[in-house]
Order: C-alpha cells, then structure tokens, then sequence
C-alpha cells in the first residue's frame, strides 16, 4: 500500500521520547516535581552505604557523648556537627532516615510486588474461567474488603508471629511484614485485573488465538496479561505509597521491623518520645522524608492514571 | 459426498439467560433459556462460498463461533472433511485446526494492540510447530507481501494502519496455517465501502489461488450476492432458505427471503415496486410458536402458527414454509 | 431558486493537537433550499458528522470552527453564544442520532421527554403537549401510542426506539432535521422503515433533512441531492440520480463502482487503490491525487474548487475546468 509516504523509522529511544506519555510527563510540572523527588529518595536510599557520613547499626562508631546533638550545631562535648542532629544514642539522624528509607521502600517494594504478583494471578484466573471459580474468589475478595487493610495487616502479623518461633522471629520480621502488607492489599489487583480480562477476554484477537488452539495459560500470559497491565501500574504507583504508609503504621505501632533495624516508621516512633523534651528534629526529619516518599509516590500514580486514561488526553 | 468439505447437521445452542440463582429464588422465576441457533443443517462444498444471511438475532455468528470451536453445540454435530468435530478431544482436533481458520468482523480488535505485526502473523505458524527460525521471517514477509502489504511491514504495530490495512492483516494470519477452509464473520461490515471492495477482491483472489472454500457471515445482502456461490438464510436462529445464489435473488422462495430483498435500497434508482416491510424481528427468548415468521408473513395460514415447517426441496434449493410444498398454492412465480 | 433554508459558506473545521492543528473541514460550502433532503456521504474521518455538529454548534472541543459562515434562513448563526444556540437546536433544527439508546434520557418515560421538549420550545399547556405527543407518536408509527407513551425507552426496542427519537426531533416542528447516521444500527428489514417515515414526516411538515450516511443506497432512496465528501473537503455535490448514475469526480466514480449491488454480475469490484489519507497526511492539491487514475501535473499542486456544472452539479476536480482561453483566442 503506498497511500501513507514512508516515513522514516524512529530508533526506540526517539520513539518513546515523542509517545503519548512520555509528552504528557514533559508538560506536568508537578510529575516531573514528584518524580525528582521520588528518585532522589530512593537513589539515596539504595546507595545509603555508601552516602551515610556514619553507619548508625555498628555500635563501635557510635559514641554516647554525641547524642541529643540539635541540627547544624557543634556538640557541646565533642564539638562534632551533624547535619540533621543526632538521637539519644548519638546516632546522626541523617543516617538513620537513609537506612530507614532503605528498609521502608524495601518493604513498600516487595509487598507491592506479592500483592500484584497474587491479585493478577488470581484476577487473570477469575476473569477468564469466569462460573464458580470467579465467583469464590470474588466472594472471598469482598469479605476481604470488609476489614480495614490494616487490621488485616495487624492480624496476619500477630497469627504469623505466633507460628515463629522467637529465636527467628527479628530475623523473619520484616518478611512476615512483607506478607502482612502485601496479603492485606491483593484484592485491587485482582478486581481491577478480572474486569480488564473480562473485557479483554471477549476480544477478537483472543478469539483468534483460541480458534488456533493455542493453550489457555499461553493466551493468558502472552495476550491478555499485556493489555490489563496499564491500570496494575496505576494501582502499584499508588500501592507503593500505602504499602510504604502502611509498614511506617505497623513499624510507629511498634508490630513491625525491629528498633535494630529501623524503618522510618521505627525512626517516628522513637523520635515522638522526645518531642515533648525538646529534642524535635528525631521525630520531624523522619516525618518529613516519610511525607515526601509518600506523596511524590502517590502524585506520580495520580498522574500515571490520568497519562494513561484516553479520555482526559 | 467426496466433494463435501463440511456439514452441520441439527446444530442447536441454547443460551443460559437467567437472572443469578439469588434473584431466581427470590423472584420465583424459572431457568430462562435463548435459543440461538436451532436444529441448523447444511453442507459446504470444497471450494465454494457459502454464505449465511440474516438480521441480529439470527444466530449467524453462533453458527460460525460453534464451527470453529469457540462455543460448544448444546446438540448435533460438526464433520469437517468427514471427519466428526470434536473440540475435547485435543490431539485429534490439532491436525484438524491447522485446516480451517477464522476472519474478524472488527479489525481494531482482532489484532493484538502490544503484539508486533510480524508475530501476530507468525502466531499460528509458531502455534503448529509448521516452521522455525529465520524461516519464519521470511513466511510472514512472503504473506504480508501476498495481502498487498510490504515484508517491512512486519516490524510495525497494529495502531500504525488502517482499518482496511488491518483486515489484511488479519487475512495473512489466517492464511498463515495454510488453511483450506475459513469462516469470515462479517469481514468488511466495520470497513467503508472503497476499503470493501478491496478486502473482497482480495478474498476473491486468495481463493482461486489457494483454492480455498469460505464460510461466509454477513447481514449485507449484496455483499453476499457478490461472494457467495450459495447462500442460507437465517431468520431467529434457524435456516430458513439455501438456495444457489445467482436463484435466490431472482427467485426467493421463502416469504422471509423475499420481504429481506424487498428490503435493501435500490442503489439502481429502477423505482422498482416494492412491498412495505412491516414488524420487527421477536424476541428470541421468546420466538412465536410454529414458524417464527409468522407474525409478519403476508401469507399465514393456520399451520404456520402451529407447527414449524421442515425445509422441503424448491426449484432452487430448500425452504423451510408451507407454502412452497407440492399441495399448496405456489406463489413463487 | 428561493434563499436556501440553510447555507453553508467555506466552512472550516479544526482540531488543535499536540501535533500540530489538523483540519478536519476545510472549505465546504453548500446550501439546503426549503423541503428539500441533502444527502452527506463519505468515508468514516471525511467529516460528514462534523459538518452536521458544526451546523448544530456541538462540536467536540478541542475542535472548533476555524472558518466560514453557516446562514439558517438569513441569520448568521456560526458566531451565536451557547446559549443562543441551545434555543436554536431542538426549536429550528431537529437532530438524529445514530443511536437511538443514547439520544433517550433512560431516566424519563417517553411521555415526559417529548412534553418537556414541546414545551420548552412552544407556550402550549401540559394538556395540549401530551395531546400532540400522541399524535406525534402515532404518527411515526408507534402502535398504541396512547398508551405507550407511558413507556421508558428501554421498554421499546431499537426501531421503536428510533421512531421515538424521530418524534422527538420533529416535537417542536423544526425547519430542518439533521440525522447523523439514523439507521446504521438497525437491520434492514426494520432500516427500510425507518427511512420511510423520516421522509413522510419531514415532507408532511415541510422540514428539510440533511442526512448523514455511508451508505450510498440509503441517499439513493431518499435524498434530493447528495454531497460527497472527501478528507474534509466536498468533491462533489448534485442532484442524487446524476451523482449515482453519471458520477462525474473520479472519487465518486469509484465509490459507487466499488458498491456491490443485488443486480451486477461483474465478478470483481471496481477498487480504488489506497485508503482515505489521515488528516495529518493530507497531500499538497488535490487531496485525492495519489488515488486518482487521471491525476496530472496541476492536481499536485493546486487544490482544485468547486466548479459548476450542468444541472446544478459542482465538482471539484481540475478534469471539468471549462477551457476559456481556447475559444477567446
């Protein structure tokens, strides 16, 4: 066919430069803000090693002289200057939050990641069987739902706690955590991925595939599973800010990661008992980075959804 | 016989249409059922055309779906190449796939959105195992190329066509299993009428090349009148006429068949008469007792209401009505 | 001829994109005298559905009209404010959608739609306004309207639905009814119909129709003079029997060549090659010169206008270009 002149085919990098999406980022200030800011934390928080002025967890480094330090002033004992101030343990606070980021978006990440890996299993399952199976998984997602995730969270923690025996239980903490967060938030994944290949499903082109015989897992994974991803990342955006808001409740209710290892949830905990004796920056530093993650997190979701929806283009 | 590449005979699917069991207990309703397709038979001939014609409601596409395996029949049977259809049993049925194929109404949504061209294509090629390698490339280049499309082509996304150049796409992968038989559900129903005529060439050419035989499904008489070799109509879900082509526009039989061609604007501006047509199609959940045409038929009589008419032979092929048998007056002329 | 009812002038349609602004009407221009039906055809994307919401003041933003000037009887109404415009749709033009489902509020029964467009439109009591629902549904034929009308729309089915929405169109007796597509959705059988009492009707009152359609059989049946259109711009416009028996733009001549009828016999279909450009794609010239088997040097540079030809016939097409200077010489 020669009706449409040739054009010139752009290599993938000028291909997604000029996309859809890739232009509705360039033109939203608060997009670039939030991813800046979402970027910037979790680079400080991967490399947090290696960018801590001090490692807060090796008690050979620590001094107690040092502790109760306001921000920017010397100690009065030692004369050192930290940045962000230290706790009553002289740990810099600095290098806790960048530790404490680490393990919250750890957290935040992982759970994520099982949630989504569950919800769209068993969504893809529901939509495409359809009859009793879709019909039990449903029901037991609508139960599910009844109960605010993060009683549901506390629930699994405590059963989970339970079945550990305590010479493991700080070690497997943060896992059970994982699972906690991660069990209590799979049904969005799932209703969202069951109605998508419902509507996928009926589709023609699966319909071509099945006439070919082609297996019902194949056409799960290689035809529809594609086309439902769109409104998961949406969601996983958006999930990564609650599951990073939701370790930080179950860590501040003192259920989650151990004081050894401290999330930022951890870090607000301990830091709100000084804040009444003056020392005010161990509670609002942690606050504020745990602020910041969160809504630039959830600002770029809110975006992606409606980068993503072709009718608010 | 020999020469029969396909029969159905007393094709049936009901469709469970009833309110979820809560609301039925609730509601003290019955099980509701639609009957899509009822006790449809015919044969296709290697190398023809047939087509099946009929409104919304008529159980066309049901028909087409239960040949290729996409919806069980609730009763008869499917026998391709003599062979009886019989979609559980998957080692018998994979050799029989690879042989016939199916062409989408829509071509927006028949491809793939996130699949390249080329692997749209090559998805039944790599389905059957019927090549590897580079050889592949080189195939889907050669069936691009086949549908007036260029091998480049192949590396290009489905949202870069048109809905024309779309359905070529669709027909390269239909030819891509070497099929000698393909069901075409409405194939230029979603295109415009310049675009049509293209895609029906292109239809024509592929089957004098490769010889191939067409299930073909429209609602658009002269579309059909163009393609097929012979022709079924369907009215509420059964075969209500069959007769060669070329008769059937000049001799209708059925009262149906005749109030249908009535039916269709004269592009010829001949200001020929024509009967007002008069009702709509009923409900299918709940067809009219005897023949379902009743309600509208110009020639009723009493039977009609009562018993459904089996098809008797006509002139031109089979009608299933009264009035064409041997007893009754013929109004044919 | 009498001033047209409507008249059309260099109507020009744009979409502002992230591209670039494309141009999705560009230049039509025709008239609708009093009673008369105005067939629109064309390709889907040629704009004949923008031209109708143009007219109507409904266009889709971002799309807006860039361009030209649209007369209703005398009255420049293309620069009237919303809410001038609002008074005008339903009042002095009645309107045809596609679907019948979605042009019905399901929410309210038949009856308390066409009484408040009545009497939205016209100072008549609520007594009067049902009295002349009833007629109006009777009219168009629906069977029992006295009672039916009672009815939500979803109690009708989709012929009946459209017949409903055809009463409503004419409800408050408007000069002119655009129907964009009004049986596209419905079978043939019930089409056939339809098209019967959408002509009755407008000829009973009087309204003149613009009907929108790709379908070429539908015009032949019921239109007085056709317009094609081609990406956004006319190529050729006449009265219906001349444009389908003797098309004179080689567009049309392939179109209708390209329509299978129930009487030819040719085994393969006139095709024209290539598809409809895309509007970011238009050509220099003539926008249908790289389909075209006559095309020659100047259709690839200059767009050609409408030229009149016998009949009341225009085309757009450098082929008709009457040859002045050869007989001044």
């Amino acid at each position: 066919m020669s009706d449409i002149p040739p054009k010139p085919v752009p290599n993938a990098v000028a291909r997604a430069w000029d996309s859809d999406i890739a232009w509705s980022f360039r033109h939203s200030p608060l997009a670039i803000i939030a991813a800046l800011v979402s970027v910037v934390i979790i680079l400080a928080a991967v490399f947090a090693p290696w960018i801590a002025p001090h490692d807060p967890f090796n008690p050979a480094s620590l001094n107690l002289m040092d502790g109760f330090t306001p921000p920017m002033e010397p100690n009065q004992f030692t004369g050192n200057v930290y940045w962000l101030g230290t706790d009553n343990q002289g740990r810099d606070v600095f290098s806790t939050i960048l530790y404490g980021a680490r393990i919250s978006l750890f957290v935040g990440f992982m759970a994520v990641m099982f949630a989504m890996v569950l919800g769209i299993s068993l969504g893809l399952i529901a939509g495409y069987r359809g009859g009793w199976v879709d019909s039990l998984l449903m029901r037991v997602a609508d139960v599910q739902l009844t109960f605010p995730s993060i009683l549901l969270a506390l629930l699994i923690f405590g059963v989970a706690r339970g079945f550990i025996p305590p010479a493991y239980r700080d070690a497997m903490a943060i896992w059970v955590l994982i699972v906690a967060i991660g069990l209590s938030d799979w049904v969005q994944y799932a209703r969202v991925v069951r109605g998508a290949t419902m509507v996928e499903k009926s589709k023609e082109y699966v319909q071509a595939a099945r006439v070919i015989g082609a297996h019902p897992v194949k056409i799960l994974i290689r035809h529809i599973l594609p086309n439902v991803m769109g409104p998961v990342l949406v969601i996983a955006t958006i999930g990564l800010a609650l599951a990073i808001i939701a370790e930080a409740t179950l860590s501040f209710l003192g259920v989650g990661v151990p004081p050894t290892q401290p999330s930022l949830g951890t870090l607000i905990r301990i830091g709100q008992g000084f804040l009444f004796s003056g020392e005010w920056w161990i509670l609002l530093f942690p606050s504020i980075t745990l602020l910041a993650l969160a809504l630039s997190v959830n600002l770029l979701g809110d975006w992606l959804r409606d980068a993503l929806n072709p009718r608010l283009r | 016989m020999s020469d029969v590449l396909l029969s159905v005979e007393g094709l049936t699917r009901r469709f469970d249409v009833s309110k979820p069991w809560l609301n039925r207990v609730i509601e003290r309703e019955e099980l509701q059922f639609l009957t899509a397709t009822a006790d449809v038979s015919f044969e296709i001939r290697k190398g023809e055309t047939f087509a099946l014609v009929g409104e919304s409601g008529s159980g066309k596409s049901t028909i087409a779906k239960m040949i290729v395996g996409l919806l069980e029949p609730s009763d008869g049977m499917i026998r391709f190449d003599g062979k009886v259809m019989d979609f559980a049993s998957g080692a018998a049925m994979r050799a029989l796939r690879r042989r016939f194929q199916m062409i989408f109404q829509d071509p927006f949504a028949s491809l793939n959105p996130r699949w390249r061209v080329g692997d749209i294509i090559a998805e039944p090629i790599r389905t059957f195992g019927l090549l590897r390698g580079a050889e592949i490339g080189r195939e889907v280049g050669r069936l691009l190329d086949l549908v007036g499309l260029s091998a480049n082509d192949a590396e290009k996304f489905p949202h870069e066509f048109s809905g024309g150049q779309r359905q070529r796409i669709a027909i390269a992968r239909a030819l891509s299993s070497k099929p000698e038989f393909i069901v075409c559900d409405e194939p230029t129903s979603a295109l415009d009428v310049s675009v049509q005529a293209q895609i029906l060439n292109l239809m024509r050419d592929l089957q004098d090349e490769f010889g191939l035989t067409y299930l073909l499904i429209s609602h658009d008489l002269s579309v059909v009148r163009h393609m097929a070799n012979r022709i079924g109509v369907l009215y509420l879900g059964r075969l209500v006429e069959v007769a060669e082509a070329k008769r059937l526009f000049v001799e209708p039989q059925h009262p149906y068949t005749r109030m249908l061609l009535d039916a269709v604007p004269d592009l010829a501006l001949s200001g020929r008469r024509r009967t007002p047509v008069t009702g709509e199609i009923p409900n299918p959940i709940n067809p009219p007792p005897g023949c379902a045409f009743h309600p509208r038929c110009p020639h009723v009589m009493d039977i009609c209401r009562q018993k459904i008419p089996a098809p008797r032979s006509t002139a031109t092929g089979t009608a299933a009505c009264y009035l064409v048998s041997g007893q009754t007056e013929n109004v044919a002329g | 001829m009498a001033a047209p009812l409507l008249s059309v002038r260099d109507l020009v349609v744009e979409f502002p994109t992230r591209r670039g602004v494309l141009r999705a009407l560009d230049k039509v221009s025709f008239d609708i005298a009093e009673g008369e039906v105005l067939g629109m055809v064309g390709e889907s994307g040629a704009g004949k559905s923008l031209t109708g919401a143009a007219i109507i003041g409904l266009l889709e933003p971002p799309g807006r009209i860039a361009g030209g000037e649209i007369w209703l009887r005398g009255e420049r109404i293309d620069n009237f404010s919303p809410e001038k415009m609002r008074r005008i749709r339903g009042r002095r033009i009645g309107m045809v959608f596609q679907d019948p489902l979605t042009s019905l509020n399901p929410l309210y029964t038949v009856a308390q739609q066409l009484i408040e467009t009545i009497r939205t439109h016209m100072e008549v009591s609520e007594k009067e306004a049902r009295t002349r629902a009833v007629a109006l549904l009777d009219r168009v034929g629906i069977p029992a309207a006295a009672r039916r009308i009672d009815d939500y729309p979803h109690h009708f089915s989709g012929g009946m639905r459209q017949r409903v929405v055809i009463a409503l169109a004419l409800a408050a007796e408007p000069e002119l009814v655009i129907a964009d597509e009004p049986t596209t959705a419905l079978d043939v059988s019930v089409q056939a119909q339809i098209i019967d009492v959408l002509k009755e009707i407008c000829a009973e009152r009087g309204a003149s129709v613009m009907l929108i359609t790709h379908d070429m059989g539908v015009i032949a049946e019921t239109a007085d003079r056709v317009a094609v259109l081609y990406a956004g711009r006319m190529a050729e416009i006449g009265p219906v029997r001349d444009v389908i028996q003797a098309a004179e733009h080689p567009y049309t001549i392939g179109l209708m060549g390209s329509i299978p009828t129930l009487t030819q016999t040719a085994d393969r279909l006139t095709q024209i090659p290539g598809a409809m450009p895309r509007l970011n794609a238009i050509p220099r010239g003539c926008a249908f010169n790289p389909r075209c088997k006559d095309v020659y040097n100047r259709c690839l540079v200059e767009r050609p206008e409408l030229i009149a030809r016998e009949g009341g016939r225009h085309v757009a097409c450098w082929l008709y270009e009457p040859v002045k200077e050869a007989f001044n010489v």
